[in-house]
């Protein structure tokens, strides 16, 4: 009996139907893929992508240079020189992110006792030349006020969860 | 002159439109052809395939015919240049000269003779000499195991190929193809044929080096097979002619088992008749077309051991047999063609 049905598996190549109709089934389902450029897939708040500088409300910048972000950061990708400014309040006169060496591990935001640093929501920061990639202060402020309205959102969405 | 002009000039105009007029149409479906490939095998895998290239990516085999010829041809330094340049040419040549004998409607063949079947299969035999002078001048170990394989592999499934052919023949009683198209079947042969249609369909996937049985290529064993060492206008070509062959097998068992022209389903009457046969011939062809891009998305490629067994342990002794049972009916039926 067993050899029959064997026999008339093969024969009838069961299998490779059962095989095809199987694809055949796939073909009539919902893509899932999204057509990237065009459409783009929806973010958590949480997500750690390109870094900011923000800004307080009146357009002090946030980042007091107590350098926790360089200390914690374990790609040392952080460099930060400061110095008291005129008015006397502590201030960086150079924040540089290598971003070629950042790993977005997200600790550099986790220390900022002032929310300064953030990892904002933009993932597409490719550039043509490595250079372009050392970010400098000015690049990160400007990042900053380019997002402040995404990053700031997202905080508060976030800011239960933590 | 003009009486020269009159008697050959028009005629050989005549022949270089007609020409045109097969090649022109078979190139564009060639070109959609990758297409509708890259498409169906992304809607199986649920992906959306090209989609950025014009709308819906119809632009997109442009694009790629384009990148092609922009890009630069690179002779191996070892290779044989002669048979290395030649191949290409040779394989998309022969793919486009078997198309003289399809008679995509009635009477709508260039060339309309009487042994159209044998012409065919000869041509499409020839085309593994494409794939051996590739695998043997580009003086590669994976090119050279590629055509190896490709020059075992077509030879087997020649032979069933050759079989299941005989079987037609022997119910039609005609080598022309379209005698074959046109002479009628009765339900029993309708019946007989179909196992051997099963086999002519996964023969000519063998013989046109698709999945399952791409083994000649074989990405994931020998990088590209006998394509390895091809690129640019050497390696469009190699594509251009597989693509063509696909539609020339396809189109070849449409004219053997499909009807050809004719509507599907041996239908009639005045409400379909207004159909050209061109189209139904193109639907069918698309069809077997759609089953060989279906086929690669669903198996995996064969192990050249069981793509042999398969070959020669199988097709080979059912055809044998089904050749006798067919013949043994026609006699005993008394339906042999006179």
């Amino acid at each position: 009996m067993s050899f029959l049905r064997q026999t008339a598996n093969a024969f009838l190549l069961t299998e490779l139907v059962a095989g095809m109709w199987l694809t055949l089934k796939y073909f009539f389902r919902p893509k899932v893929t999204i057509n990237y450029p065009y459409e783009k897939g929806p973010i958590s708040p949480r997500f750690r992508g390109e870094h900011a500088l923000r800004r307080y409300p009146n357009g002090e910048e946030r980042c007091i240079a107590c350098k926790l972000c360089e200390a914690i950061c374990p790609a040392q990708a952080i460099t930060i020189e400061a110095e008291p400014r005129e008015d006397g309040s502590r201030r960086t006169t150079r924040y540089d992110i290598d971003m070629t060496k950042c790993i977005y591990c997200g600790l550099c935001q986790e220390a900022c006792p002032v929310d300064a640093i953030v990892e904002g929501p933009n993932f597409e920061f490719a550039t043509e030349t490595r250079e372009e990639l050392f970010y400098n202060k000015d690049k990160l402020l400007e990042n900053g006020d380019k997002w402040e309205a995404q990053i700031a959102a997202n905080l508060v969405a976030d800011a239960p969860y933590r | 002159m003009v009486e020269l002009w009159t008697t050959y000039g028009m005629e050989f105009v005549f022949i270089i439109a007609h020409i045109m007029a097969i090649i022109v149409p078979l190139l564009v479906s060639v070109a959609y052809l990758t297409y509708a490939e890259r498409k169906i095998m992304g809607a199986m895998q649920m992906r959306q395939g090209p989609m950025t290239v014009g709308p819906f990516g119809l632009l997109q085999p442009l694009a790629d015919g384009i990148k092609l010829f922009s890009k630069e041809i690179i002779i191996p330094s070892s290779a044989h240049r002669v048979v290395f340049v030649m191949a290409p040419m040779l394989t998309f040549f022969l793919s486009l000269i078997a198309w003289a004998v399809i008679p995509v409607n009635k009477d709508w063949a260039l060339a309309n003779i009487n042994v159209g079947i044998l012409y065919l299969f000869a041509i499409s035999s020839l085309g593994v000499y494409g794939v051996l002078m590739a695998g043997w001048a580009s003086n590669s170990k994976y090119a050279f195991l590629g055509g190896l394989r490709s020059a075992a592999q077509m030879v087997s499934y020649e032979v069933s190929m050759g079989l299941v052919i005989v079987t037609v023949l022997l119910c039609v009683g005609s080598l022309n193809l379209q005698d074959i198209v046109l002479v009628e079947r009765t339900w029993w042969m309708k019946a007989l044929l179909f196992p051997m249609f099963i086999i002519f369909l996964v023969s000519i996937l063998a013989e046109t080096n698709r999945a399952p049985f791409d083994l000649p290529e074989g990405e994931s064993e020998l990088s590209g097979g006998f394509l390895v060492e091809y690129s640019a206008m050497t390696f469009a070509l190699f594509f251009l002619g597989e693509y063509a062959n696909m539609i020339l097998m396809a189109a070849m068992a449409v004219i053997l088992f499909l009807g050809g022209w004719l509507p599907p389903f041996g239908l009639s009457g005045a409400w379909i008749d207004w159909v050209p046969g061109v189209v139904w011939f193109g639907l069918k062809t698309f069809g077997i077309l759609f089953f060989y891009v279906w086929v690669r998305a669903t198996m995996p490629r064969y192990r050249y051991d069981q793509l042999m067994r398969l070959g020669w342990k199988i097709f080979l002794p059912f055809t044998l047999i089904w050749v006798l049972v067919i013949a043994g009916c026609l006699l005993a039926f008394g339906a042999l063609p006179s």
